[in-house]
């Protein structure tokens, strides 16, 4: 029963969570690791690109809320998301031919590029905050539980109960079906095999008459569908603010690194391991050790490594530890 | 610097000036003291960008370790404080230390294979946990003198000065542990790995009450000129504003301000004195061929690493330098006013602009974009006034679009950003 009780505190307080940020890292970090396969370099637009996506379906989902409409159970933000997705790729089509298109034609050094997407960073930050305020907005309605705690006691009878959001499910089931389009598209259709071509070998794509401008189209507008569902899966477990998504930059940058810049199956890897590393460390483990450790051991303290003020330390230092053992990444990315 | 690069630094000096009589001098000197900062800045950034293609985004993480600098050396100590848990403090770090020592050793001396992985991973959760027992409870028992006044350790209780030179020496200390273990690295690498040092930095000033009073600020640092109080009192300054025909509070503001341009123009004139004997001497030429061929400067002998090294350092050194003078400016270290669009991404678009590479480039840059930064606002202000002046009175839109002038800088620093880089890929003055 002890044990039990431990175990439905863990997942509750470390597995779920953890699982669905992960889940929402996972789909940022393959955005820009499509990003840098393709066009090859670092997009540091990318947390801003996921702000001004989840901006649009914000703004969506109050205007179906005014009108009434709704899922039911499920936040009406699924119903706006086609439109965020349509906007921000259109948003992304358009720096791609007002920008970096000139850029891309000239072949610069990578590294320019980089300083061309602190412009865009910069762009984009301010418009959304423009729009919508630097303020926290809230846009999550329908059913918030799926199991609340007082259910699961009644249901088990365990002391400890273990909750699970609407949005927690909700990001992991639709990071699974998107992952899946993602490969399938990836591996499967001849866009894809030719998008793989292009990030594996620009020269010989070229040569073996791949149209370059259709496959970096067809990126921008697969990162737009990317970091939108990610931005919004992420507002709706927590909460929508323009700064928060500008600092997730460093986490997603982190897993896609620790999984290998480039390779998709690694930006999924790292995301998990980057989440499941800040929450465990960051996590008090009193209750739990209390249940598990025999009478008279107990913890006086809370048990918690480093306070949550730390997580960036986290991502951090898993990157840099992966980086000095494994300069490609776990799955073996590019390096240009 | 040419007739042009003069007209380009007159235009600016032209803009301040403006300012001055347009709006009021106090704000004409607030832009030109940030602007020498700035400058200062600007041209750390280009000595790690512009002559070795280093590229830092963690400028924040430095600028606030300066901050943190000048508070070490300036503040009053609290005797009490050291008295509770300065030894414990003290202690605990060095256990801290020594257990990092330790494992790197123990990396170095045992064979390869499983057992040194475990060896490994046993003394630093072994360590973890003794470096914890000897730190909380003394950062506990400093934390709890009297919290609401000091509850940290304070400073030196040195003359605010000397906190400047030891800002830069924190900035290197931590450039030099970056360095080392990410320099090796790719450019975008270096780049996720300095933005995540700077979080760190601005983390730990946050948390670590015992250190700099985390979220509560430490407010009150000594100055280095004169007190505006201390100065309506004295009778010769009165004297002097009357024959000046100006009002002794404003006059006495003024002056102050004056002071302070007066230190930083010094700094700032010495600073780009060295840069350009650096990059004009050989050891700037070594640099920009590493830069532009790495390669072919390892054929010719040259340690790329040890160089990279080095002007990474000094680069981040001249940042903690103007860190913690802009910490003596404000009197005060405010770890939750560090915003990396702010301190990092905004002076790399004053180095972009202003053409990286080239030292007067880099200071021109400084401070045409701090104008742009706080004058982008009454301006934006203004347009917004006249763009909304026919709506209704008290609409929604209207409303909105007057709270959201105060974004129009970032989109501001994107476009002139975009722009330079487009038409001028060099900056305003490029590099010879």
């Amino acid at each position: 029963m002890e044990l039990l009780n431990a175990l439905v505190v863990f997942a509750n307080f470390v597995l779920i969570p953890a699982t669905a940020y992960g889940a929402q890292l996972a789909l940022g970090a393959l955005g820009v690791t499509l990003i840098y396969g393709i066009l090859r370099f670092s997009n540091f637009a990318h947390g801003d690109t996921m702000a001004f996506g989840t901006m649009v379906t914000v703004l969506g989902t109050w205007g179906l809320q005014n009108l009434g409409i709704g899922l039911g159970p499920l936040p009406t933000a699924l119903l706006a998301l086609p439109l965020g997705i349509a906007v921000t790729a259109a948003l992304l089509l358009g720096t791609d031919r007002v920008v970096y298109r000139f850029y891309r034609k000239q072949r610069v050094k990578p590294v320019i590029l980089v300083i061309v997407s602190m412009g865009v960073m910069f762009i984009l930050n301010g418009l959304v905050r423009f729009i919508i305020g630097p303020d926290d907005q809230r846009f999550a309605d329908g059913e918030r539980f799926i199991i609340t705690a007082r259910e699961f006691k009644t249901m088990t009878g365990l002391d400890e109960g273990l909750a699970i959001r609407t949005t927690q499910g909700l990001t992991v089931v639709t990071a699974v079906i998107v992952v899946a389009l993602l490969f399938w598209f990836l591996n499967r259709t001849r866009t894809g095999k030719s998008m793989r071509a292009f990030s594996d070998n620009e020269d010989l794509a070229l040569l073996s008459g791949i149209n370059p401008d259709r496959v970096v189209a067809i990126t921008w507008i697969i990162v737009a569908a990317l970091a939108t569902i990610a931005g919004v899966l992420y507002g709706l477990d927590k909460s929508f603010k323009p700064f928060t998504y500008f600092q997730l930059l460093l986490p997603i940058f982190a897993a896609a690194i620790v999984g290998g810049l480039g390779s998709p199956l690694g930006a999924i890897a790292g995301g998990f391991v980057v989440a499941y590393s800040e929450v465990t460390i960051t996590y008090a483990w009193k209750k739990v050790l209390g249940y598990t450790l025999p009478e008279g051991l107990e913890p006086g303290g809370l048990v918690q490594l480093l306070s949550t003020d730390y997580k960036f330390a986290v991502s951090f230092v898993i990157l840099v530890i992966v980086l000095l053992f494994r300069p490609t990444g776990l799955f073996r990315g590019k390096s240009v | 610097m040419t007739g042009r690069d003069a007209l380009l630094f007159l235009a600016v000096a032209a803009l301040i000036a403006g300012t001055g009589v347009m709006q009021s001098w106090n704000s004409a000197l607030f832009i030109l003291n940030y602007g020498l900062i700035s400058a200062i800045m600007a041209l750390g950034v280009n000595m790690q960008w512009g002559y070795a293609g280093l590229f830092n985004v963690g400028v924040m993480g430095f600028t606030a370790l300066g901050g943190l600098g000048a508070i070490l050396v300036a503040m009053p100590p609290v005797r009490e404080a050291w008295a509770a848990g300065g030894l414990g403090v003290l202690g605990g770090l060095a256990i801290g230390l020594g257990v990092i020592a330790g494992a790197i050793w123990l990396w170095r001396k045992l064979p390869r294979g499983r057992l040194r992985g475990l060896a490994l991973v046993g003394w630093l959760i072994a360590g973890f946990f003794v470096y914890r027992a000897v730190f909380d409870p003394a950062v506990d028992a400093i934390e709890s003198v009297n919290p609401a006044a000091t509850g940290y350790l304070g400073g030196m209780g040195l003359p605010v000065l000397l906190g400047w030179p030891v800002g830069a020496l924190l900035a290197a200390g931590a450039a030099w542990i970056i360095g080392k273990t990410a320099l090796g690295l790719r450019s975008d690498y270096l780049a996720i790995a300095t933005l995540g040092i700077a979080e760190i930095t601005i983390a730990i000033l946050k948390n670590e009450d015992w250190l700099s009073r985390g979220v509560k600020n430490v407010i009150g640092v000594p100055r280095p000129v004169p007190y505006e109080v201390d100065l309506q009192q004295n009778p010769d300054f009165i004297a002097l504003a009357d024959r000046m025909g100006m009002e002794v509070v404003t006059a006495s503001t003024i002056a102050v301000k004056l002071a302070y341009a007066g230190l930083f123009a010094v700094v700032l004139v010495l600073l780009i004195w060295l840069t350009q004997a650096a990059l004009n001497s050989p050891w700037g030429r070594m640099m920009r061929a590493i830069r532009d061929n790495e390669i072919a400067a390892e054929a010719m002998g040259k340690d790329v690493k040890a160089r990279h090294l080095q002007v990474f350092i000094l680069g981040s050194a001249i940042c903690g330098l103007a860190g913690a003078m802009m910490v003596t400016y404000d009197s005060q270290l405010v770890p939750s006013a560090y915003q990396p669009l702010r301190f990092t991404f905004l002076i790399w678009v004053m180095v972009i602009v202003g053409g990286s590479g080239n030292n007067f480039g880099a200071v021109l840059g400084g401070f045409l974009i701090w104008f742009l930064w706080v004058q982008v606002e009454p301006a934006g202000t203004a347009f917004m006034t006249f763009v909304t002046s026919g709506m209704a009175e008290g609409s929604a839109l209207k409303e909105h679009l007057m709270d959201s002038v105060a974004h129009m800088r970032l989109l501001t620093m994107g476009v002139v950003l975009l722009v330079v880089l487009r038409f001028f890929p060099r900056g305003l003055i490029p590099e010879r």
